[in-house]
């Protein structure tokens, strides 16, 4: 069952890669398999509920350091590609826990986690956000409050890993930001400054336009890409807290502080690429590429699209910069930057390990380790080693770790199937009739009141 | 003369094929053997398709999140049901009006896969060549279709469709805006077919077109010329002879056709989901599965009740076609 709703890329599906292109294809493709059984007739009943294949990706071997008095440990790991696969290895080594890898698919494995995370293993692979706080709530995961006392992590690090009831249940590993994407050789050529506030961010469009330039690229093939503009318009019209209740499902979409971020995103829609909701995140990247369009509100994992033999120059050509403040209250103060990270079985079969583990995953030393072997993210913890960064990771490095609030995406922040089936079709509808949004918010509102969020 | 004769005496003796006089005498390694062949499918049958559709009937009369154990699900009585035609209409009936959509487009299609048939049938040169070129299609899940189309063809940016077109760019992928709508009187939206689902309606053409040709050819073989030959002789034209000789003569095909057709519409997902579900594009197949499949995805409840809807579309298709179908055979 790999049938994908369509969702956000996790980190751990593109990094800020330098080292040629990912594509899922094969992952799409692998969605007929299911669609031909559940489209016969639609007599499943429980699609998705098979048991994860915790046998499908072979057994690494456990890490042969000696362990201390804690035991080993095992690891339920959606880290199935080559590369991340060596370098989560190498980090749990660094860790010097004795720990049993269990390695699964990663589409498998979060397709499947709602039954996988009833019987897990100690320490699992997953996301913060929404989707760890939604477990947590349910408590089928484990309080790690303890854990964050010996960690050298952010307070963005630390919000983003916090419950509802005000503990933590998760340790950050590795995250990329989204910002506004530009080329430097364009503004340079054109004398283009960095917008910060919202008149600036309209005038350089304006400017844009005039040279015959479309100053935004604009893709929403999925659904997902344009929730990146609701979000980072959201939190700059009404900060981060009203992102954290609106997503939890606390305040109605009908209130005028909703209506307002969709009339400032009107502001900007004039400067869209036309038709953005057939295109796909990639084209619209090219059109970057190309110098065709200015700006590209997306994550740093836009650099993957390009070829690293052929296309290298357009890579060291991409910067980008955080979205522009709209209310002076909130200034440029939260970032949106999706973060992989661990969480703890609720009740683990060695607590101690699954913490020492914990700890250790959560500290320089790992993901140095597996940065080595993976040179595509940026490292949650502090003091990890950054000299191998390029500038887009060191830059995403700095704003992230100086970001007061870090929101982790629409479809992480929030119920997913919520995510997909109500406020992203709002959304597309909204770009391919902007007129429409009071009813389109009406409808959003009623089916709201049918998701029961945690 | 002769051959016209012949024609008529075996269409005299045709329905005397079908009474064929039914032997009781089975011996016991039979009805061992028979018992066999057919309970062993019959017992797959129901543990793989009627307990899991039954349960699916359970299901939606609860509330489960399939995260909590399944003794934790809650009955819930018919809300899921009511949730899905009040506050989820905008899913279901645009859903249900594009597999209608489908219906009645794949049988014009069918239409046309006939017609290629019986224009291929009359041994014109190239015949093969054609016959190929309609076909190869056919070999692509509808999948790869989707994915065929939605690079080479719609792409808005770099699509054939779009290269070729002498005005502006098309949106064929995402363009929700109506071809055609019209108001229901219990519903407060129009109801309508989208631009993007009237293109996805072409590559569906593309495939379907082809396949239904290939039945028809060969059931085309099987019509005897002699038939053909009698009506020329009997003074009837083109038109009448297909009319009145050739399409009646095939109708075990035409049974098989329509089948396939309305089954092809009905469980319609494959090529809407690699599109990615476009807003306008949404069949049945795909609101089921969004609601069951993903990771959080629990709601269990309302994706049942949406799978039933699908299920008694089919089922009243099913019976439709059982009871046609065997009323036929007895005046026969």
């Amino acid at each position: 069952m790999t049938a994908q709703t369509p969702g956000s890329p996790s980190p751990s599906e593109f990094g800020i890669s330098l080292f040629g292109r990912r594509r899922f294809i094969a992952g799409a493709a692998g969605a007929t398999g299911a669609a031909a059984v559940l489209a016969a007739c639609g007599s499943d009943d429980d699609g998705g509920a098979s048991s994860p294949a915790t046998d499908a990706a072979g057994d690494d071997p456990p890490a042969t350091e000696p362990s201390g008095d804690v035991g080993s440990t095992t690891f339920g790991s959606n880290y199935s590609d080559e590369k991340p696969r060596a370098g989560m290895a190498a980090a749990i080594e660094a860790t010097g826990v004795a720990t049993e890898i269990n390695t699964i698919d990663h589409n498998s494995y979060q397709e499947n986690f709602n039954t996988y995370v009833q019987q897990p293993d100690d320490v699992l692979a997953w996301f913060a956000g929404y989707r760890m706080r939604a477990f947590a709530a349910k408590g089928v995961v484990g309080d790690i409050s303890d854990v964050w006392a010996d960690l050298d992590q952010s307070e963005g690090f630390k919000n983003a890993s916090t419950g509802r009831d005000g503990k933590q249940y998760f340790v950050p590993f590795y995250f990329y930001a989204w910002g506004v994407h530009y080329r430097k050789s364009l503004f340079e050529e054109k004398g283009y400054e960095i917008p910060t506030d919202w008149a600036g961010f309209i005038a350089l469009c304006e400017q844009m336009e005039a040279d015959g330039i479309t100053p935004i690229s604009a893709a929403n093939d999925g659904g997902w890409p344009q929730m990146g503009m609701f979000d980072m318009i959201n939190m700059r019209t009404n900060g981060y807290d009203f992102h954290v209740s609106l997503m939890g499902g606390s305040e109605s979409w009908t209130d005028d502080r909703v209506k307002q971020v969709f009339t400032n995103w009107m502001d900007l829609l004039p400067f869209y690429q036309p038709d953005a909701n057939g295109r796909e995140w990639q084209a619209a990247a090219n059109s970057l590429g190309a110098k065709e369009t200015g700006m590209y509100l997306i994550g740093n994992f836009l650099t993957s699209n390009f070829d690293a033999e052929t296309q290298q120059d357009i890579i060291d050509d991409i910067d980008f910069f955080p979205f522009p403040e709209i209310d002076p209250a909130y200034g440029q103060d939260a970032i949106e930057a999706p973060i992989d990270g661990f969480m703890m079985a609720a009740s683990p079969a060695n607590e101690d390990g699954a913490k020492a583990l914990l700890r250790g995953l959560g500290s320089a030393d790992a993901i140095n380790a597996y940065i080595a072997v993976d040179p595509s993210v940026v490292a949650a913890a502090n003091g990890a080693d950054t000299a191998s960064y390029n500038a887009l990771q060191q830059k995403a490095s700095d704003l992230v770790g100086s970001a007061k609030f870090i929101s982790q995406f629409l479809d992480r922040d929030t119920d997913p199937a919520f995510a997909s089936e109500v406020v992203g079709k709002a959304i597309a509808d909204f770009l391919s009739d902007p007129g429409s949004i009071d009813g389109l918010l009406a409808t959003v509102e009623e089916q709201k009141a049918t998701f029961t969020f945690e | 003369m002769s051959a016209s004769l012949r024609a008529e005496s075996e269409l005299m003796a045709a329905p005397r094929k079908g009474r064929r006089r039914r032997s009781t005498a089975l011996t016991k390694s039979d009805k061992i053997w028979l018992s066999l062949m057919v309970g062993i499918p019959a017992t797959i049958h129901i543990l793989l398709v009627w307990i899991p559709a039954l349960a699916t009937v359970v299901l939606s009369f609860m509330e489960w999140d399939n995260l909590l154990p399944i003794g934790e699900a809650q009955p819930v009585g018919f809300r899921n049901y009511w949730v899905i035609f009040t506050i989820f209409d905008t899913n279901l009936f645009p859903a249900m009006f594009n597999n209608f959509m489908l219906v009645a487009f794949l049988f014009v299609c069918s239409a046309v896969g006939m017609l290629f048939a019986y224009l291929l049938d009359k041994n014109i040169r190239g015949s093969a060549i054609y016959q190929s070129i309609y076909y190869f299609p056919v070999v692509l899940s509808l999948a790869v279709v989707g994915f065929i189309w939605k690079s080479t063809m719609f792409s808005r940016d770099s699509g054939l469709l779009n290269t070729l077109w002498p005005g502006g760019r098309i949106d064929f992928v995402g363009d929700s805006t109506k071809v055609f709508q019209f108001d229901l009187p219990f519903l407060d939206f129009p109801l309508g077919l989208s631009r993007n689902f009237a293109a996805l309606l072409l590559a569906m053409a593309w495939r379907h077109i082809g396949y239904v040709m290939v039945l028809y050819l060969a059931g085309l073989k099987a019509v005897d010329p002699g038939l053909r030959e009698a009506s020329a002789i009997d003074g009837a034209n083109e038109v009448q002879t297909f009319r009145n000789v050739v399409f009646p003569s095939l109708k075990p095909i035409n049974v098989v056709v329509a089948v396939i057709t309305v089954i092809e519409a009905l469980r319609a997902y494959d090529i809407v989901a690699a599109l990615n579900e476009q807003r306008g594009t949404e069949v049945m197949g795909t609101i089921v599965t969004n609601a069951l499949v993903g990771e959080g995805g629990g709601r269990v409840g309302i994706g049942s009740a949406y799978g039933v809807v699908l299920l008694l579309l089919c089922l009243a298709f099913i019976i439709w076609y059982v009871t046609n179908h065997y009323r036929e055979g007895e005046k026969a």
